[in-house]
């Protein structure tokens, strides 16, 4: 999220925390920095590629930005604003006024961006889109996995982190400067759907729209996209452990970030029908008796979405510490 | 055109659409594995995949391993099919789209009304069954019930519903080489196609069914009304054959494990976890084709472009490697989900939920009403190149008291 989503969450009101900001670096041209620690110097929380912060700027200003920093480094949290003309504060605020030092009140990170796991994966930025990209390529990198990134944006220049990524990356990154090469083909990065292969994208509205166009053709599940718009934003996914309490059995269990609902339930030993295990064939659909879900699945439709879920890839939501399943 | 084996692959010389194989494929797909999960088999000129991994990883990489080839062993892009390719016969982006509009029509929301309207049909068969005492499973029941219940959710007429067994036998033939088994199946092809594709049309389907919700994204310009007539035609083609023996097999399973029927019996809600177990076991769909778009390797052995493989479905769902030692025993117990019985990844059955609905009424309908069943008689197999089922399954029930 590059930071212009307005709080627009269904009643949900995360928990919050101060930090400090102990850096404020200008990154490329119209992208500023911002390297968030603990006052006490403890260590963050663990969060998941692909996670928010809701970061209150003061003046009841509140922005979503994307963490970009390393999720294996909790000593600090990063994230990176960019200067949007004719903003409706947040930008300006970070980009004029914040300066380090300064004290900031930012919520626990929450993820609308969860990364699956998969033997390849495709990563498409467009502009400040590249930030929760970051922590995804660090991931996939870490893990092995094959990756390709694909970022476009104005100028060299204006693109941030880029040639930090080029030199790390080498040939896996390919940088789209507008102003050299034009506008990113994504037709032809996108023109043959390929197996195996997870595809992400985070960029302006206009390039999500062709990209989604684009991956009409794809499996479905292929295609995650973050939008900067300020579009309503679900709760998104808690990154910590969640208790799951099977009704019917009389058991509950505790699913961490590493696990599925499905895999904990099948580890104290209740039967459950599964087959594609990438929520996409529908087998283990579980009613839900109480809590809410965060759907990842291509199966449900909106209808059916409060009453049950796909639980080998479906989670609870931020601020739904306990779903109560009828298993 | 036959593509020669590169070196480092064992040859084998069976045949699997042999008469003697297709009766009981199982002594022969244990040879496979034994000789590896990749092998050679010279009568059919194709690679044999036969270790579960193995088919897995070709299910799933639609991009080396492609459908457009054709299921059978013809590689239909060079060499036309019988029949214009369906959409197990198409690959990404082309598949994607009819795939969708199918999802759109069958999926969790649209299957979970169709529980209470299947559920009248199992309970007045069983019931009827039960009180004779014996009965043919296949005759009296699975060819019956999915015929009672599929063809009024897909909303076609009465009229040409006899044809339904005989084109699904057809196409699932057509899976397998042109021998005697083929040319029985097509003896009436034209009469038979005729038929399914009348039923095909928007004007012969009613308002409701999964029929009419095809041609609707017609209208939402999802699909061509080509792709429309295909779609239905996919579903009339594949959704009764397959679970007529899915039926079939599942109470094959059940009437020869006593204590699997009683564990059920006692609590009718394994009903799902043994229609699983029964579809692992004796897999309705055993084998297909693929073609490969690149040169690959695939359990240790190298694939050259252009070949075809051929998946058997019924080996991989008993790999010990996969299932353990005692793979080749139904075990009601037993964690079963993950088989390949419905295919996995993009092709992975439509229908799955339907298929599933209707095998588990059936042994719900029967559960409440039957103490004991076991075999009456020697079961009949089916003579089909790729279906796996019977042709005759007697049966004696004794009543719940």
């Amino acid at each position: 999220m590059g930071g212009l989503s307005a709080r627009t969450e269904d009643g949900f009101v995360p928990r919050t925390r101060e930090v400090i900001a102990a850096r404020v670096d200008r990154v490329a041209d119209g992208v500023v920095s911002l390297v968030l620690v603990t006052p006490d110097g403890s260590p963050f929380e663990p969060w998941e590629p692909g996670a928010h912060v809701d970061v209150h700027l003061g003046g009841g200003l509140v922005r979503q930005y994307s963490l970009c920093s390393s999720p294996g480094d909790l000593s600090h949290l990063r994230v990176a604003v960019l200067d949007v003309p004719g903003s409706r504060g947040g930008s300006r605020r970070v980009h004029r006024e914040l300066s380090a030092g300064d004290t900031l009140e930012i919520s626990e990170p929450r993820n609308n961006f969860p990364v699956r796991d998969s033997r390849k994966y495709l990563f498409l930025a467009g502009g400040i889109g590249i930030t929760p990209l970051l922590p995804m390529i660090e991931r996939a990198e870490r893990a092995g996995r094959e990756w390709r990134l694909v970022y476009g944006g104005r100028s060299r220049a204006a693109m941030a982190f880029a040639g930090q990524l080029a030199d790390t990356y080498g040939d896996r990154v390919e940088l789209v400067p507008e102003d050299e090469r034009g506008r990113m083909d994504l037709g032809a990065v996108l023109s043959l759907p390929r197996a195996h292969t997870l595809v992400y994208a985070c960029g302006p509205g206009g390039m999500l729209r062709a990209v989604e166009e684009l991956c009409m053709g794809w499996p479905p599940g292929t295609l995650h996209t973050e939008r900067f718009a300020a579009a309503a934003l679900g709760p998104g996914a808690t990154s910590g452990p969640f208790e799951v309490e099977l009704a019917r059995s009389g058991k509950t269990v505790s699913v961490s970030a590493e696990r599925t609902v499905l895999e904990a339930v099948e580890d104290v030993g209740v039967r459950v029908l599964s087959s594609c295990r990438q929520g996409l064939c529908g087998t283990c659909e579980t009613a839900v008796l109480s809590g809410e879900p965060e759907h990842r699945d291509a199966v449900l439709t909106g209808d059916d979405a409060g009453s049950t879920m796909m639980i080998c890839v479906s989670r609870a939501a931020a601020g739904c510490d306990r779903l109560v399943l009828d298993l | 055109m036959t593509i020669a084996p590169a070196g480092g692959v064992i040859t084998l010389p069976d045949d699997p659409f042999s008469p003697a194989n297709i009766t009981d494929p199982y002594p022969m797909l244990e040879r496979l594995r034994a000789h590896g999960p990749v092998t050679w088999l010279e009568t059919c000129g194709a690679y044999a995949v036969a270790g579960f991994e193995e088919v897995y990883e070709v299910l799933t990489d639609f991009e080396t391993y492609c459908s457009s080839g054709g299921l059978g062993p013809r590689d239909i892009r060079r060499d036309a099919g019988w029949r214009p390719p369906s959409i197990l016969e198409s690959d990404p982006p082309v598949h994607t789209v009819m795939r969708r509009a199918l999802t759109g029509v069958i999926n969790p929301a649209t299957v979970r009304p169709l529980r209470e309207r299947f559920t009248g049909p199992a309970e007045e068969i069983a019931g009827e069954l039960v009180a004779r005492g014996e009965f043919d499973v296949v005759k009296d029941l699975a060819e019956r019930y999915p015929l009672r219940v599929f063809p009024d959710a897909v909303g076609i007429p009465e009229e040409g519903r006899e044809h339904l067994l005989p084109y699904g036998n057809m196409v699932f033939n057509a899976f397998g080489p042109q021998n005697d088994v083929f040319a029985d199946a097509f003896a009436h092809a034209d009469a038979h196609s005729a038929a399914i594709l009348r039923n095909c049309a928007r004007e012969n389907l009613d308002d409701t069914g999964f029929g009419a919700r095809v041609w609707e994204r017609v209208e939402d310009g999802l699909i061509s009304a080509e792709q429309a007539a295909l779609l239905v035609r996919a579903l009339l083609s594949a959704g009764v054959d397959t679970t007529v023996f899915g039926i079939g097999n599942t109470l094959a399973c059940l009437s020869r494990t006593p204590g699997a029927w009683a564990a059920l019996r006692d609590d009718p809600s394994l009903a799902k976890f043994a229609v699983d177990e029964a579809l692992r076991l004796e897999s309705p769909f055993q084998k297909f084709h693929r073609t490969t778009t690149a040169p690959s390797v695939l359990g240790g052995v190298a694939i050259p472009e252009g070949a075809k493989l051929l998946l058997f479905i019924g080996a991989a769902n008993r790999d010990p490697r996969k299932w353990g030692a005692d793979a080749d025993r139904y075990d009601l117990e037993r964690q079963a989900s993950g088989h390949v019985a419905f295919g996995m990844g993009l092709h992975q059955c439509v229908g799955q939920p339907i298929a599933r609905l209707e095998i588990e009424l059936v042994l719900r309908a029967l559960a409440a009403r039957v103490e004991t069943i076991e075999p009456a008689g020697e079961p009949v197999p089916l003579v089909h190149n790729v279906l796996r089922g019977f042709a005759s399954l007697p049966v004696r029930v004794t009543p719940r008291s």
